[in-house]
């Protein structure tokens, strides 16, 4: 085997094996989520509890956002933006898990608990 | 002057293709959130082994303004560009080390363009928290790397 094709298959198995370590470290260390925070352009803007079924219209500078919690889960049903990525996303239940919504500036992150943790910066 | 002409003429083929491709990639709906095979850097790879980074550069950033600018926003444009520029430094100097072929090149490529983005996304939306896709990428990244890079290195040898 060629040298170099024998560098390339040791780069995917690095790369493939710190995926896995990092995906395991998400999946394990995050335990189930009790909030979905809203933050816009930044700032925390409201959270609401996962155990209730609502649906809230979040809006910001450029449009709007649907944020649809069912059954523990957060999801974007509907959105104002063009390209409708954060429809595309899961519904997110586990603390660390987030939606993001990049043309209007709007993330929902779901947070643990027992941690008053927020994620903004 | 002649040679001058030709690669000038060659350059502005380079950029309308790279531009029709991702357009046409625009059609090809994404598996995951931010994961896109990135049709266009088949022509950055074959640019980068036939011609030499300035000139790959150089169509690169071309290709993302007027991509930009015809399809997208100016959010997509800051994009475009951190993960064409990651990825096109991360490919050069692994080109000039020697240790990996067109195809490895190509994935550390596909792998630090996701990174670029993916930084870009927690500077813009000052969410940490996004550092959850990280995994996701990374692997979107190495598929992605080895599809330009094979589809690369067959144009590098029949063109």
């Amino acid at each position: 085997m060629k040298k170099t094709v024998r560098n390339d298959i040791i780069l995917v198995l690095i790369l493939a094996v710190s995926a896995l370590l990092l995906w395991l470290c998400v999946s394990l260390f995050s335990p189930k989520g009790a909030y979905a925070v809203v933050t816009v352009d930044g700032a925390e803007t409201a959270r609401y509890p996962l155990s209730e079924n609502t649906e809230v219209r979040i809006e910001s500078e450029s449009g709007y956002n649907i944020l649809v919690i069912k059954d523990g889960k957060a999801d974007i049903t509907e959105a104002s933006c063009p390209d409708g990525l954060c429809i595309d996303f899961h519904s997110v239940s586990k603390a660390g898990e987030t939606i993001v919504c990049l043309p209007n500036k709007t993330v929902i992150s779901v947070v643990g608990s027992e941690s008053e943790v927020d994620f903004a910066q | 002057m002649r040679v001058k002409t030709r690669s000038v003429a060659l350059m502005g083929v380079c950029v309308a293709f790279a531009m029709i491709l991702s357009y046409v990639e625009s059609f090809i709906p994404s598996p995951v959130y931010g994961v896109k095979i990135g049709l266009p850097n088949i022509v950055t790879v074959y640019l980068l082994y036939k011609c030499g980074a300035a000139r790959a550069g150089a169509v690169s950033v071309v290709r993302v303004i007027l991509t930009a600018l015809l399809f997208g926003s100016v959010m997509s444009l800051i994009y475009s560009l951190a993960g064409a520029f990651l990825s096109l430094s991360v490919m050069v100097i692994l080109k000039k080390t020697n240790l990996f072929s067109k195809v490895g090149v190509s994935i550390a490529g596909g792998v630090s363009h996701n990174i670029a983005q993916l930084a870009v996304a927690v500077a813009i939306t000052g969410v940490g928290a996004v550092a959850y896709y990280l995994p996701t990428l990374v692997l979107g990244g190495v598929v992605a790397g080895i599809v330009v890079g094979i589809a690369g290195a067959t144009v590098i040898k029949r063109v």
